[in-house]
C-alpha cells in the first residue's frame, strides 16, 4: 500500500478561495504581464501532476481496459481478441473471453477467498489494537516520544523483508512459535501447509508492520480532540469506557474512515507478504493456501513459464475484476463506517447543516 | 490543574455539592488538564507491543549469526550464535550492497523530493489561487486515490518495455514521481496554514506568481512537507511489488528485490538470506533512530491541523 499519513478528513470538500474583487486585483497587481501569470501560473503549478497521471495512470488504466479484451501473450503480444476456448465451450474470439476464462478459473476463485479472509483477519484485529492503544498513548505518559517511536518502528520494515523473517518464526517445523508450542505440551501448528493457520500468519504480519502507524494516526486524531469535551463527559458522570466509545470513537469519524478505506484497499490488494511467506517456487503455496488475487494476477501475467502464457490479457481481465470488488467493499466500509461512527450523538448532520449554512 | 488543587470542602462551601462532586470525580478518574494519567497497566501492555515489535528484528539477527547452516532453528536460534558478521560478510558480497543501497536510496530520494516538490505547487494552486476548473480538477485528483496499483501494472509494463526501460530504475522512478496523496495533502494543509492576506501583500509588493510561492507559499508548507518527505521515502524504500516487475534480471539494483533474489538463489541456507533481510533492513531501521523522533512529532503536528 502506499504511504498515507494523517488522515485529513476527505468528507469535507475544500472551500474555495475567496472570490472577492479585492483579492482578485491583489494579485492581479501587475499590469499585463501579471495578467498573464495569474491566469496561467495555477495551470502551470497543477499540470506536473496531471501529466504524469495522464502518461503512468489514466493511459494505463484505459490502455489496461483493452488488454484485458485481448489475447495478448509476451511472447506474441496481441493476437486479436480473446478466446474462452474449452472451459467455456466456446472458441469464438469474444471481447469478455478473458473474463470468462478467469471466472471459470477454480484458483480464482481461491485466491479471492483467500484475499478476503487474510484481509478481514488482518483488517479488525488491527484496527481494534490500533484504537486501544492509541487511546493509551493518548494519555499523559512518562517518555512518550520514546513509547511511539517503539510502536512505529516496524513500519519502517519492508514488507518483503518481513514476510521472509515470519516464514521462519512461523516454520512449520523448527520455527519458534511451534517450538514453544512443543515445550508447553501442545501441538505444533501447521503454519504452512493449513490453509487458516497461514491466513493468521500472513495476517499477522501485515498486523505487525500495519499496527502501529495506524495507531500513531488514530492518536494524531485524538490529540486533536479539545480536552474539555473529556471534561464535560466527566462531570457528566461518563467512566473511561464511555468516554471511548461516547467521545472519541464519534470525533475520530474521519480520520477512521480514512483508515479503514486505506485498509481495505491496501488489504484486498496484498502480494509481499503471502509471496514472501513462502518457501517453495509456486505462488501461494503448494496446495495454494495463500494465493492471493494478486498472487494470481502476477502468475498469470509475468510468472508462467508454460507455453502460451503468460498471458497479459488474463491478468488485465483480473485486475479489472479486483479493482471492482475492491471499489465496491470500499464504498460498503464507508457506509458502514460512517453508521458506527455516527451513532452515538449524531455529529456528522449537525456539522452538514451547519457547513450549508456557512455556503449559504 | 486549578481545580484539581482546590479542597473538595472548599467547593463545597462555595459552590455547592455539583461542582464539589464533579471536582472529586474528576480526581478519582485521574483528569487533569494535560489528559489522564495512566496506570501501570498501560506501561505493561506498551512494553508487550514494543517487545512484539523488536523481536522478528531479533530473531532475524539472531539467525543470521548461526554457525551452521543447516541448523534446525528451534529454540536455539534465539541465542546469538557466533558467526553474525562472517555471514553478514557473506551476504554483503552477494548482494551486491552498496549498488543496491545505492540504488535504492537514488530512487526514494529522487521520489520524495519530487513528490513534495510538485505536491507543494499543486496544492498551493488549488488552496489559494483561483482558476476556472478548480473544483472538478481537485475531485479528479482525490477520486484517482482509490485507483488501486495493481490496475496499471500490465500496461505500465508493456510501456516500460516499449521504451526500453525493462530493468532501469527510471522505470521504477518515473511512475512515482508526484503522487495524489501528497497533492491532496498538501492542498488540505495550505488551506490552513496560509492567511490569504501574506499572499496579497507579497502581490501588491510586486512579487511574481512563482516568487510568491517560494517566499510565502513553501515557508508556510514546510511542516507538512517535510511528514511528506518522509512517507514517500518509507514507501518507496520498503516498495517491492513494482520494482520486481519491472527490474527483470536486474533485482540485486535495489535492496528489496536482492533480499528476495538472494533468498530465490539460496532456498536454503538461511543463515545467509536472514543475513541479506537484516543487512537491507538495517539501513532504514538505523536512519529511523535518529530521523524517528521527527518522523513522530511530525505525525502528531499533523493531527493539530487534521
Amino acid at each position: 500500500m502506499t504511504a498515507s499519513p494523517v488522515a485529513p478528513d476527505k468528507t469535507t470538500q475544500s472551500p474555495p478561495p475567496p472570490r472577492d474583487e479585492a483579492y482578485e486585483r491583489k494579485l492581479l497587481s501587475r499590469g499585463r504581464r501579471g495578467r498573464f501569470d495569474v491566469k496561467v501560473s495555477p495551470y502551470l503549478y497543477i499540470s506536473p501532476f496531471f501529466l504524469l497521471f495522464l502518461v503512468t495512470g489514466l493511459f494505463p488504466l484505459i490502455y489496461t481496459a483493452w488488454i484485458a479484451t485481448r489475447q495478448w501473450n509476451t511472447s506474441t503480444g496481441d493476437a486479436g481478441w480473446a478466446i474462452c476456448g474449452k472451459l467455456c465451450d466456446s472458441t469464438d474470439p469474444s471481447w469478455l473471453g478473458n473474463f470468462q476464462w478467469v471466472l471459470h478459473q477454480p484458483d480464482f476463485w481461491l485466491a479471492l477467498r483467500n484475499s478476503f479472509s487474510i484481509f478481514l483477519l488482518s483488517t479488525i484485529p488491527q484496527i481494534i489494537c490500533a484504537l486501544i492503544l492509541a487511546a493509551i498513548l493518548d494519555a499523559n505518559l512518562k517518555a512518550k516520544t520514546f513509547w511511539r517511536m517503539g510502536v512505529l518502528l516496524p513500519y519502517v520494515i519492508a514488507p518483503s523483508a518481513a514476510g521472509i523473517i515470519f516464514s521462519q518464526v512461523f516454520s512449520d517445523n523448527f520455527g519458534v512459535i511451534n517450538t514453544i508450542l512443543d515445550g508447553i505440551g501442545l501441538e505444533p501448528v501447521q503454519w504452512h501447509a493449513s490453509q487458516l493457520a497461514s491466513h493468521v500468519a500472513i495476517a499477522t504480519i501485515v498486523n505487525f508492520r500495519w499496527t502501529g502507524y495506524n495507531t500513531l494516526i488514530l492518536l494524531a486524531a485524538m490529540q486533536a480532540i479539545p480536552r474539555d469535551v473529556f471534561e464535560a463527559a466527566v462531570v457528566d458522570g461518563a467512566g473511561r469506557v464511555r468516554q471511548f466509545l461516547s467521545v472519541t470513537i464519534p470525533m475520530l469519524r474521519p480520520t477512521l474512515i480514512f483508515v479503514i478505506i486505506t485498509s481495505t484497499i491496501g488489504g484486498l490488494q496484498i502480494f509481499d507478504e503471502p509471496q514472501m511467506f513462502g518457501n517453495t517456487g509456486t505462488p501461494g503455496g503448494p496446495d495454494k493456501h495463500y494465493l492471493t488475487v494478486s498472487l494470481y494476477l502476477w502468475d498469470l501475467g509475468f510468472n508462467r513459464t508454460t507455453i502460451g502464457q503468460p498471458n497479459l490479457g488474463r491478468a488485465a481481465a483480473v485486475a479489472w475484476l479486483l479493482f471492482i470488488i475492491v471499489v465496491v467493499i470500499a464504498i460498503l466500509n464507508f457506509l458502514i463506517t460512517r453508521r458506527i461512527a455516527s451513532t452515538s450523538g449524531a455529529p456528522t448532520k449537525k456539522k452538514k447543516s451547519a457547513k450549508k449554512e456557512l455556503a449559504r | 490543574m486549578s481545580s484539581n488543587q482546590v479542597s473538595v470542602a472548599a467547593l463545597r462551601q462555595y459552590g455547592g455539592n455539583g461542582v464539589a462532586n464533579a471536582a472529586a470525580r474528576r480526581r478519582k478518574l485521574g483528569v487533569t488538564s494535560e489528559g489522564r494519567r495512566p496506570g501501570w497497566v498501560s506501561y505493561a501492555i506498551l512494553t508487550v507491543v514494543i517487545l512484539v515489535s523488536v523481536f522478528p528484528l531479533y530473531y532475524a539477527v539472531s539467525i543470521a549469526s548461526q554457525a551452521d547452516t543447516s541448523t534446525q532453528y528451534g529454540v536455539e536460534a534465539l541465542r546469538l550464535g557466533p558467526a553474525l558478521f562472517r555471514n553478514l560478510g557473506a551476504a554483503f558480497d552477494e548482494l551486491d550492497f552498496w549498488h543496491a543501497l545505492g540504488g535504492t536510496v537514488l530512487v526514494s530520494t529522487l521520489c520524495a523530493v519530487s513528490t513534495v516538490l510538485f505536491s507543494t505547487l499543486a496544492g498551493y494552486s488549488f488552496a489559494k489561487l483561483q482558476f476556472r476548473g478548480r473544483g472538478p480538477l481537485l475531485f479528479f485528483v482525490i477520486a484517482t486515490m482509490a485507483i488501486p496499483t495493481q490496475l496499471a501494472v500490465v500496461p505500465l509494463w508493456l510501456m516500460m518495455s516499449k521504451i526500453h526501460l525493462f530493468g532501469s530504475l527510471w522505470a521504477v522512478i518515473i511512475p512515482a514521481l508526484v503522487t495524489a496523496f501528497g497533492v491532496f495533502w498538501m492542498t488540505q494543509y495550505l488551506e490552513g496554514a496560509l492567511p490569504y492576506e501574506l499572499i496579497e501583500a507579497a502581490r501588491v509588493d510586486g512579487a511574481s506568481m512563482i516568487r510568491t510561492f517560494w517566499n510565502i507559499a513553501v515557508p508556510a508548507a514546510r511542516p507538512a512537507a517535510a511528514m511528506l518527505f518522509l512517507f514517500t521515502f518509507v514507501a518507496q524504500w520498503t516498495n517491492y511489488y513494482w520494482p520486481m516487475l519491472i527490474l527483470g534480471s536486474n533485482q540485486k539494483a535495489v535492496l528489496t528485490t536482492a533480499a528476495a533474489a538472494l533468498r530465490a538463489s539460496r532456498f536454503t541456507d538461511y543463515t545467509l538470506i536472514m543475513s541479506g533481510v537484516v543487512l537491507t533492513a538495517f539501513p532504514l531501521v538505523l536512519l529511523f533512530f535518529f530521523m524517528g523522533r521527527q518522523l513522530v512529532s511530525g505525525i502528531m503536528a499533523g493531527a493539530v491541523k487534521g
